[in-house]
């Protein structure tokens, strides 16, 4: 089990089993990918090892195979049920082709689905979930069923919900430009917290994208460093005595560093910098789907109280002219208002969640970034460190080549 | 791409406020600039030293480099952006302080800051220690051509002042000054290449064939200015050239440069034309006193052709030539060398790609910097809850550890790049030896087809001698060609005897100048070496200085300490 001190901090689960055996704990690890099928068909399958004492839970410890549509699964019946709640945001869907199974990236997905469901695991709501239990808990035949069964009914397709975000989108500039509609809730805290969403995901777009190219970058001074090595050391070998030594350890010093920067320090970055960034900027569109989510939630309850006065309206006409019609109209009344005020009901607790999340969404990213932050700069000290080491050895050497 | 992240740092400019930009000062010439392109990173950097030359109080050999970090890019120093490409070295010097002793030969130490381009390791290391012979290139001027031109501006073209501080008693003065044009520069090259026969004689910049306008152009006028420099200085590190007859006139007469001029040496084709009809009939000669120089076009139609029979000879004929290269040492030399030039090109190319690659690294680190300074900025001022201000002062320390090592990792490269500049100068020093070799082979072959045309010569003159002596009494007209003929072959022996001179002169030359190469070499590399890691250690350790501070500025966020 790989409970790295990212992943520790950033679930903030409660997960020491030793400790505390009283406390209701749930903690959950996504380990082991191994790539099953062939050609086209070939998928990557994950062990997912829970150790709980939750009593719906097979405790204290179940061990499943899942793969990545089972996590979408999870995430989208999540995402159904728990309206105002930010889900925690899946790694990307798809990969260029001969990517898809290269070890970098099997194991940042791995990475990411151990955070994914870490999080899911350690919030106080969505850890009851039942589909969370199915997930954790089905065997895979059984898991397989609920996948099939759910596809269709309830999962919405990405251009729908693209097309709410687009929605979402043009009415939140809409109205910061003034143009307002009267189907959309503005008050103005809520518009800035829409304001500082979409903002926000441009930032740290960028941020990434900076990011990511300070990973490629490191990857060509590595093999800058290389070749100059190399081409150090040939040149050593024309001069031959002692320059020429000091030369070829030049060369090889050259070499050794570029190991350094190309394999490990790239990879770090990728890993511990690049990735929780892009994990930012994916929890941020969680959020603008959950934003879209309250607008539909929103703008029913406003068509319901419409539809409701209508009603009402109709009904005491019916009333007044004693219409055979009115038991109907008076019944479709009653179930309308109990629809009304669940619309309402739903509403509310979405702007609810939403507020709650939002603290804890702003806590829980400070802690990530500062984490993240901490890991590339001890990781870029660590590797200037050693490049001034490597460097330095090498004077003492220069030193001696000058005096004889 | 480059577009792309030069765009990046145009946009962020935009956003970040004002002080922050003001102290952040990112858009500098060196990164706006083609960094790609080595040479023009070289030449950029001389861009930027003449700007800055007078707000540099202090020479980094002056200065206490411990007490001047804050060259060093540190915010709150805004008014010397730049500073850096000139304070570093010495503090790398200074705190490993290994090998600042050489006079001068110190590649890191930058000449005194306002006379300097930028260019290179200092070559004006001396042979004797306290010799001392500094040039510099300024002040491009055009000027007209009083010639008698119909079409008005047509003739212009641009002087330079050349400017010398010496202590060497040949030249008589101790700082002096000349204007001198392109042209001039040609006319000494060629003098120097006539005189020191088998000397490495350094490579003049290249005539550029362009457009008037464009040779007006002040970058155009600026690179040239910059080559100009590099030449002189190379010349002035050349122990022998350095005290030449030539080398002074060029320094030091005032007006028009006392030195023939190519075309006045050349146009005694007149005089080859003249020559020619004696020539075809056979009875040319090779005078001595041409033949300390090889045969040039024109007048020497009948030498080069019996010199180019020469080498056929020696290629194709049975029999070896009467004299040849024999000087295995020379030879074993000459392959080394051929082999050495390869290397130094490859080192030179790598040297290159690395270069660009540290640019880069440091290009990227700024603009992640500025994008998290962007973000900083957005969570202020957006903040609703406590948690925003944490992260955004969280932000901030991470930019501010970037932009910083931004800057470190290009004044590191900025040093980089003077130091690896050592490949490229000797990557041109070969070609000044290939110069020497083939001094050495023409002279050679001279020699041969004097010693063919003796012989030919002699066989001539028994058989005339047989043949009149079966004459009774003596033939008149024989014996008056004899005569001639033996008067051919006394002013061909000398040729010969001038010729042969001449070669081992050359040889003799080219033996010298290879020690000095050797010497030279292994300290220049070795200086190289020594700049570059040091330089490289130097920023290291500033560079992880920054980010330690990082590190604890966040270190609450992780319990363990594992490294």
């Amino acid at each position: 089990m790989t409970m790295n001190p990212t992943n520790a901090s950033l679930s903030g689960s409660m997960q020491s089993p030793r400790s505390q055996s009283s406390q209701p704990f749930l903690s959950v690890s996504v380990t082991d990918p191994v790539k099953l099928g062939n050609g086209v068909q070939a998928y990557i399958s994950y062990r997912v090892i829970t150790q709980t004492n939750f009593p719906d839970y097979q405790g204290p410890e179940k061990i499943v195979i899942r793969r990545y549509s089972d996590f979408v699964w999870l995430h989208d019946r999540l995402f159904e049920k728990y309206k105002g709640i930010f889900i925690p945001p899946l790694p990307e869907k798809s990969a260029v082709e001969k990517f898809r199974f290269s070890a970098e990236f099997i194991e940042m997905r791995r990475q990411a689905l151990d955070i994914f469901i870490n999080r899911i695991a350690s919030h106080h709501e969505l850890q009851q979930s039942e589909d969370l239990r199915t997930f954790l808990q089905a065997d895979e035949e059984a898991m397989e069923r609920f996948r099939a069964q759910e596809s269709g009914i309830f999962k919405k397709k990405p251009s729908d919900l693209m097309q709410i975000f687009k929605d979402v989108q043009s009415k939140v500039s809409d109205v910061v430009l003034g143009k307002e509609k009267p189907v959309e809730e503005s008050t103005p805290e809520y518009e800035k917290m829409k304001h500082y969403i979409f903002e926000l995901e441009n930032h740290l777009a960028e941020a990434q994208k900076h990011a990511y190219r300070l990973v490629k970058r490191h990857r060509e001074l590595g093999q800058s460093l290389s070749d100059f090595g190399k081409a150090v050391k040939l040149l050593g070998d024309c001069e031959g005595n002692a320059l020429g030594k000091a030369f070829s350890e030049l060369g090889a010093k050259s070499e050794t560093l570029s190991i350094k920067l190309q394999k490990e320090q790239a990879y770090q970055i990728l890993m511990n910098f690049e990735e929780p960034l892009k994990d930012y900027v994916r929890a941020v569109q969680s959020i603008k789907a959950t934003i879209a989510e309250r607008a539909n939630a929103f703008r029913r309850q406003c068509e319901l109280a419409e539809t409701m006065k209508l009603k009402e309206i109709n009904l005491d006409k019916l009333t007044l002219t004693r219409s055979d019609k009115v038991a109907e109209a008076q019944h479709e009344y009653n179930e309308l208002k109990v629809e009304s005020e669940q619309a309402a009901q739903t509403f509310e607790t979405i702007v609810r969640l939403m507020n709650e999340e939002m603290v804890r969404f702003q806590e829980q990213k400070t802690k990530d970034m500062g984490i993240a932050f901490h890991e590339f700069a001890k990781g870029q000290a660590r590797l200037a460190n050693g490049i001034a080491d490597a460097w330095r050895s090498l004077i003492p050497k220069l030193e001696s080549c000058s005096s004889s | 791409m480059m577009d792309s992240e030069d765009q990046g740092v145009e946009e962020a400019h935009l956003y970040a406020s004002k002080e922050e930009m003001e102290n952040l000062v990112l858009d500098d010439p060196l990164s706006s600039k083609s960094y790609s392109n080595y040479r023009s990173a070289v030449s950029t950097l001389s861009d930027n030293q003449h700007p800055l030359s007078p707000s540099i109080a202090v020479t980094p050999a002056d200065s206490d480099p411990l007490l001047a970090p804050p060259h060093y890019g540190e915010f709150g120093n805004p008014s010397a952006p730049d500073n850096s490409y000139i304070d570093p070295p010495s503090y790398g010097d200074a705190i490993f302080s290994p090998f600042n002793e050489n006079n001068g030969n110190d590649v890191n130490v930058v000449d005194s800051p306002s006379q300097s381009s930028g260019s290179s390791p200092s070559f004006s290391r001396s042979s004797s220690g306290s010799e001392y012979l500094k040039i510099t290139v300024s002040n491009p001027v055009k000027e007209q051509e009083t010639s008698n031109s119909f079409v008005p501006g047509s003739n212009t073209y641009v002087t330079y002042l050349i400017t010398t501080r010496t202590n060497i008693p040949d030249f008589g003065a101790s700082e002096f000054s000349v204007r001198r044009r392109f042209r001039d520069i040609v006319t000494l090259s060629d003098r120097l290449a006539e005189s020191y026969r088998g000397f490495f004689i350094p490579p003049r910049p290249d005539k550029s064939i362009v457009e008037s306008q464009v040779m007006q152009k002040q970058e155009f006028v600026e690179q040239r200015r910059v080559a100009l420099e590099k030449y002189l200085r190379r010349l002035a590190a050349h122990p022998v050239i350095m005290k030449s007859d030539e080398f002074k006139a060029f320094l030091q007469v005032q007006g028009k440069l006392p030195l023939p001029t190519t075309t006045d040496v050349t146009s005694r084709v007149l005089d080859g034309a003249a020559k020619l009809p004696k020539q075809l009939l056979g009875d040319s000669v090779i005078a001595p006193n041409e033949v300390v120089q090889p045969a040039k076009g024109g007048r020497d139609f009948m030498r080069l052709l019996k010199e180019f029979k020469q080498s056929m000879v020696n290629d194709w004929g049975s029999s070896k030539p009467p004299v040849a290269e024999e000087d295995k040492e020379f030879l074993e030399k000459k392959e080394k060398l051929q082999e050495l030039e390869l290397q130094i090109a490859n080192a030179s190319r790598q040297a290159e790609s690395l270069v660009k690659s540290q640019q880069d690294m440091g290009e990227t680190m700024g603009e992640l910097g500025l994008a998290f300074i962007k973000l900083t900025k957005f969570e202020n001022e957006e903040a609703v809850l406590n948690s925003q201000r944490v992260r955004a002062t969280d932000m901030k320390s991470l930019a501010t550890g970037a932009v910083k090592a931004s800057r470190f990792h290009r004044e590191l490269n900025a040093q980089t790049v003077k130091h690896l500049d050592t490949l490229h100068e000797y990557l041109g020093l070969m070609l000044a030896v290939h110069g020497a070799f083939s001094d050495r082979s023409s002279a050679l072959l001279t020699v041969q087809t004097l010693i063919s045309e003796l012989s030919s010569l002699q066989s001539r003159a028994e058989k005339l001698e047989a043949a009149s002596s079966k004459i009774f009494g003596g033939d008149k007209s024989r014996i008056s060609k004899l005569e001639e003929l033996k008067e051919t072959i006394r002013i061909t022996e000398d040729a010969q005897h001038v010729a042969t001179r001449e070669y081992e002169r050359i040889k003799e030359n080219n033996r010298t100048e290879l020690e000095r190469l050797d010497r030279e070499r292994q300290a220049d590399f070795l200086n190289m070496l020594k700049g570059f890691v040091v330089n490289q250690v130097g920023y290291a350790e500033k560079i992880a200085d920054v980010w330690t501070k990082v590190a604890e500025d966040t270190s609450r966020y992780v319990n363990d300490d594992s490294t």
